[in-house]
């Protein structure tokens, strides 16, 4: 379903029936009479599990935006926003909507990977400037790079790299990682064994529990007769929540720590409780980050949705800092597409997670954070990896 | 492994067993002795547990949340059987799982407007948050015996209904001959909507429940919906030991699955269901149909 802002769809169909349509009408002058609108393509959920976050990335982006005067590069922003309910099936034909059907300018989005490889896809063969504001998939900006292709976000790779040296640095040399059997799952604890395994660190079991299986009893048991100095995991929403309790309930926190990707206890922490404290994560922000720019940008997130911010509404804004960046170094001028994506890969912008830039791949070059679990938050302990970027294997681009 | 592991995935299993059935037994009502298909099954779970969040939130405890709980639910059953199930006993099985499959979307999208998209975490009541040791790396929730506790209560009760009580032999009764039971001048109807109703709220208590040791999410329902299914149909149809004792084996098999054959974890349980339905159609305590 295609919505305007700010007019709904219901509003927009009872007055396009009239004046709306009656005004498509008139002749070309009359319609130039303010600079034609810069249109932005948003792909994202904003039905089914995920609407938090397709929520949360429109607003701070839109945000920025208007931070920025509410225009882009001169000239008025018209969002076209497309519910793309994180499914897969249908995202090629959501895709093609907002390139085709709407002709947008830029294309932004979405926040489950599998939606972001068909993007993508098509954003390569028609060339739509695309800017991927979660889904962090590594394939993105690795195989499928493209020049007008960039990711303001976080490949999957970076928020597990960084751990394993972490976990060296406190002796813990044998671990057991677990996870969910699939693709986002194989991409976070193959990240993370890059990193551990090189400095010294010994992976004694990779367990993969079938997809989205939550039962983990006999995986727990499993751990605790392995005694591993550590266990590394993955999981995110209902399943963080049930392993982080799981883990607390049967003990095994007191003498095997638990380490995991910042998506185990970003956003499900309230509901974790007690059982989260101590965890270990590593990710590229962290709502306690206390720099002034985070600081504003909390407040003013809160201000205007009445929400906390959260990573992904901080993934949003820079999508939004990134576009206001491009367009005014070319002065609105949206066919000058070559000189907009050199504009992109220069950027350097003030995020609320820190400076930020981009690599050849164009995925953030970022710090990734360690944060603790204190008292119900995210506490940042120190810097995992400064300035990290994904190592880009399998990109073309130089 | 050693004898202790071994000692505490058999534990293990029977506890996911008793869970199992505690889950699996509003459908053995619906399903089994109604025959209807009901879909939203899973739907009844997930609103039983945010339901048990909302109310534990607002009165600060678990047992009155499930207390309170417990009527809404039944009066919720009686409602759905009332305005959309009770059409539909006389139909084909496929008009039931497309209704049912609505009601699924309808609750999910109740549940999105009513609580919102976020996970919830229940705590577990204090008198029941502590662990007992096990082994000296593991230990075992209290909270968890409870619910084996609380499921083999259910169990006994539905036996005991079904099997020994006049209602539970007018059930059986309108559940192999429903023209019989009416022609003998039984209100069958309000028979089979106060069973639906039974089902609905045994299944939201599951939920309640479990909610501790589950979290509470959108989309919650759609997991416990094929388990379900599963281990009413190994049981076979109508039969309260069979769902127990489908529940246990799948228990045993689920667990153990996974910790000699992790490749397969997936499949092991579909394919114990496969065995048992090529050796015994009916399930393991179903009537073969004459």
């Amino acid at each position: 379903m295609t919505t305007r802002i700010p007019t709904t769809r219901r509003r927009f169909l009872s007055t396009a029936a009239g004046a709306g349509a009656a005004a498509s009408l008139l002749p070309a002058p009359f319609v130039l009479a303010q600079p034609s609108k810069v249109k932005v393509g948003i792909l994202l959920p904003y039905t089914g599990t995920y609407a938090s976050l397709g929520h949360n990335i429109t607003d701070a982006m839109i945000m920025a935006i208007e931070e920025a005067g509410g225009m882009l590069g001169g000239r008025p922003v018209e969002y076209v926003k497309v519910d793309s309910e994180a499914d897969p099936a249908k995202a090629a034909n959501n895709t093609n909507k907002l390139i085709a059907g709407e002709k947008v300018d830029f294309l932004t989005g979405p926040v489950h990977s599998g939606v972001a490889m068909a993007m993508v896809k098509i954003a390569r063969e028609e060339g739509t400037i695309t800017i991927v504001s979660n889904a962090g998939a590594a394939a993105v900006t690795r195989q499928m790079c493209a020049p007008n292709v960039f990711r303001t976000s976080f490949s999957n790779w970076q928020t597990c790299f960084p751990m394993g040296p972490e976990m060296m640095k406190r002796g813990r040399k044998k671990a057991v990682s677990i996870t969910w059997n699939y693709a986002a799952g194989h991409e976070m604890i193959g990240a993370f064994k890059e990193g551990y395994v090189p400095a010294g660190g010994q992976v004694m079991k990779e367990i993969l529990i079938p997809f989205p299986n939550i039962e983990f009893q006999a995986h727990l048991t499993e751990i605790a007769s392995l005694k591993p100095d550590a266990v590394f995991a993955f999981f995110a929403g209902g399943g963080a929540v049930k392993f982080v309790k799981d883990y607390d309930a049967a003990g095994l926190k007191k003498t095997i720590p638990l380490h995991g990707s910042g998506f185990l206890t970003d956003g499900t922490l309230h509901a974790q409780g007690a059982a989260a404290e101590g965890v270990l994560t590593t990710l590229h922000y962290a709502e306690s980050l206390d720099t002034p720019t985070n600081k504003r940008f909390k407040e003013a997130f809160k201000k205007r949705t009445g929400r906390t911010a959260d990573v992904y509404a901080v993934q949003g804004y820079d999508t939004g800092q990134l576009l206001v960046h491009a367009m005014k170094s070319v002065k609105g001028d949206v066919r000058a597409k070559k000189e907009i994506m050199a504009a992109m890969r220069g950027a350097k912008l003030d995020s609320p997670r820190g400076t930020m830039s981009f690599s050849k791949a164009q995925n953030p070059i970022q710090d990734i954070y360690l944060r603790e679990v204190r008292k119900g938050d995210n506490v940042v302990i120190g810097v995992a990896h400064k300035a990290l970027a994904d190592p880009g294997t399998g990109c073309g681009m130089s | 492994m050693d004898v202790s592991t071994f000692l505490v995935q058999s534990l293990n299993s029977v506890q996911y067993g008793f869970l199992l059935f505690l889950v699996a037994s509003g459908l053995t009502l619906i399903f089994g002795i109604l025959g209807v298909i009901n879909l939203a099954h899973g739907s009844f779970f997930m609103i039983g547990a945010y339901l048990a969040h909302w109310l534990a939130l607002k009165t600060g405890n678990l047992f009155v949340a499930i207390a309170l709980g417990l009527p809404l639910s039944f009066l919720l059953g009686l409602a759905v059987e009332r305005l959309a199930i009770g059409f539909l006993y006389a139909r084909d099985h496929l008009y039931q799982v497309l209704l049912t499959y609505g009601l699924i979307l309808i609750f999910n999208e109740l549940q999105r407007i009513l609580w919102g998209n976020d996970v919830h975490g229940v705590p577990t009541p204090a008198a029941l948050s502590a662990s007992i040791p096990l082994t000296e790396a593991q230990s075992y929730p209290v909270y968890r015996f409870f619910i084996s506790l609380a499921c083999l209560g259910v169990a006994a009760a539905m036996y005991l209904v079904i099997n020994r009580t006049k209602l539970g032999m007018l059930i059986r009764a309108g559940a192999s001959n429903r023209e019989m039971v009416e022609l003998l001048g039984f209100g069958v109807k309000r028979l089979y909507a106060v069973v639906f109703a039974l089902g609905a709220a045994l299944t939201a208590f599951a939920g309640m429940l479990s909610a501790p040791v589950n979290s509470v999410y959108p989309g919650m329902g759609e997991h416990v919906l094929i388990i379900s299914f599963v281990v009413v149909v190994i049981g076979g149809l109508g039969s309260i030991q069979g769902a127990f004792v489908g529940a246990m084996l799948i228990g045993f098999v689920d667990t153990f699955g996974k910790v000699f054959l992790p490749e397969a974890a997936s499949l092991s349980v579909y394919a114990f269901m496969a065995a048992v339905l090529l050796w015994r159609p009916q399930g393991l305590f179903g009537v073969r149909p004459a």
